[in-house]
């Protein structure tokens, strides 16, 4: 970091490269709209390497089109982002393989074993054919699945399939995984499980997390830092502790502060496509 | 260097060696082949495991054959230039059941869409192409389990085949062409409609026309003038004309072969192209 800034407080090639790699994910000005509604608007983030970040906010705040821009699913209208030094548009392939995903909906198939959910993505990575049964069985197996990898995915129950989906979306050892609602629909055992399992990669592969929720004990248990979303903005950003004192008090709790900066829109709650989408996975999963 | 410590392709921009767009093109070649493998095996692998599909779409073209075919054959009415009527449509027959089984694979993508299986795929270092590819080769497995079935009809039926092993590879070639034509172009109306059942709807309105003005069940020349020119811009023409010609080995192809195969790989490669394209809309 010793490069030579330049002067007027613009810093040269090199030292912007490193910025970004020492954070995980940048964003600047994301912007994205549908027509004339502003999903995003202009949102500027950072992430460290290492750490687990929570998007908050209620249905419709803009959490998932921000995880589709990240993951290059859909791109941004206005403003920038880079995923570990590489921008998500002029770089997409690039950060395709770097990343790893797992959608809000359910996106593991019934139709497939386990196993065979994980080879389709260990082929689609590159992972080394010697590697794969290897690396595949070892995935499983961290998440407790190996048992049941010859079993066809339509037979487990959603705490299984969750993590089926974890263990697909981290095979190729990613530096940052976007988990959009990972806990939906799931009974609070299940979700114990997978919480136990998130902790677990964080501690041993260092992976860099972030995910989306409107479960604040979702986000007190895991995240390092959350930003609480409102109408496409960051309303609120701070570790849990540091948003709780930000509304004082001492009996405050994540809920009271999720309410403080993003409540007030009770009719914000997804369209009738969303919430049948949510109902659905809720049904399968459950 | 933080960067190595998260074992990062080296130095981000700063290392071109490391983008993929910088590798050895065989190497790309090979990828997005074995990429495109690997999708068409999910398929695959899936009917292995549930093969009802693959029997209940035998139902229809045993039905045309043993009830529409032995009719026909009876009364004499279509010109099929000396062949039985029950030959002259056997091919019609097979390309008939390749296109039914194609043109609405396409509901799958609806299906995983509304899933979320399309959106990890995307996010995945794989070329759009391959994934609309790895589809197109699966649908063409789908198309060759009927071409089997239809040869044990055509079998029981004493049609006369050809044997010929370069005649049943061209078979083979021409099904899974055809299929990979089909399914893309369903797919690319999937792309485009988003939801099951206008997807169904159009799946509709769409086959009874390619497979009735086509030379599928009647010769193109006993078509109003206005049906033939429809006729020959219809791929499915050129599917049975090839199919025909190499069921029966007996060269009733007036276009030629080569004709055929170049107009087929045409349409599906323009097909596949605009199918890459169109795919990422899948996940907005």
């Amino acid at each position: 970091m010793e490069k030579t800034g330049k002067a007027g407080g613009h810093v040269t090639y090199l030292e912007s490269e490193q910025a970004a790699v020492l954070m995980m994910l940048q964003t600047e000005a994301l912007t994205r709209r549908f027509g004339r509604l502003t999903a995003v608007d202009a949102l500027t983030l950072s992430v460290k390497a290492g750490e687990v970040f929570g998007l908050l906010g209620p249905n419709g705040a803009g959490k998932s089109t921000v995880i589709k821009m990240l993951t290059t699913l859909l791109p941004p209208t206005a403003g920038t982002a880079r995923v570990a030094g590489y921008d998500i548009v002029r770089q997409a392939a690039q950060v395709r393989r770097v990343i790893g995903y797992v959608p809000q909906l359910l996106s593991a198939d019934g139709a497939l074993t386990g196993y065979e959910n994980l080879l389709v993505f260990a082929r689609l990575y590159e992972l080394p054919r010697r590697e794969r049964d290897q690396r595949i069985h070892e995935a499983l197996a961290f998440m407790n699945l190996d048992d049941v990898a010859d079993r066809l995915v339509g037979t487990y129950s959603g705490g299984m399939i969750r993590r089926l989906e974890i263990a697909q979306a981290t095979l190729h050892q990613p530096q940052m995984l976007f988990l959009d609602e990972p806990t939906v629909g799931l009974d609070p055992l299940a979700r114990e499980v997978v919480w136990d399992h998130l902790e677990q990669l964080r501690a041993e592969m260092g992976t860099t997390i972030l995910l989306t929720t409107h479960y604040m004990d979702e986000a007190e248990r895991l995240c390092t830092r959350v930003a609480i979303m409102h109408l496409g903005k960051v309303a609120a950003l701070g570790t849990p502790t540091e948003l709780k004192a930000s509304i004082g008090g001492e009996e405050v709790t994540l809920d009271d502060v999720f309410v403080h900066y993003a409540g007030g829109t009770l009719e914000s709650g997804g369209n009738y496509r969303e919430t049948a989408r949510t109902r659905r996975t809720v049904r399968r999963l459950g | 260097m933080k960067l190595q410590e998260h074992g990062a392709p080296s130095g981000g921009l700063a290392s071109p060696a490391s983008s993929p767009w910088r590798r050895p093109s065989l190497t790309r070649v090979v990828l997005f082949v074995e990429k495109t493998l690997a999708i068409a095996d999910v398929e695959v692998r899936k009917l292995r495991h549930d093969p009802t599909e693959l029997l209940t779409r035998a139902v229809q073209p045993a039905l045309w054959l043993l009830i529409f075919g032995e009719v026909f054959t009876r009364i004499r009415a279509i010109p099929t230039g000396g062949l039985p009527y029950l030959d002259f449509m056997a091919p019609g027959i097979l390309a008939q059941s390749v296109l039914f089984i194609a043109i609405f694979s396409g509901i799958a993508i609806i299906w995983e869409r509304d899933l979320g299986i399309v959106h990890k795929f995307l996010a995945s270092p794989t070329p759009r192409t391959a994934l609309v590819l790895g589809k197109a080769l699966a649908a063409g497995v789908r198309g060759l389990s009927q071409a089997i079935i239809i040869y044990l009809l055509a079998l029981v039926l004493g049609v006369r085949l050809s044997w010929n092993p370069l005649a049943l590879l061209g078979v083979l070639v021409f099904v899974l062409l055809g299929a990979a034509c089909f399914s893309t172009f369903s797919l690319i109306i999937a792309c485009l409609v988003k939801t099951r059942e206008r997807f169904m709807g159009i799946g509709q309105v769409l086959t009874m026309p390619l497979f009735f003005a086509s030379n599928a069940i009647y010769p193109i020349a006993i078509m109003p003038t206005w049906l033939q020119a429809i006729a020959q811009a219809n791929p499915l023409t050129y599917e049975v004309d090839g199919l025909r010609a190499l069921m029966l080995g007996s060269g009733m192809s007036p276009g030629g072969l080569t004709l055929d195969f170049a107009v087929l790989l045409a349409v599906t490669a323009v097909l596949v192209v605009i199918g890459g394209w169109l795919y990422p809309r899948v996940a907005v």
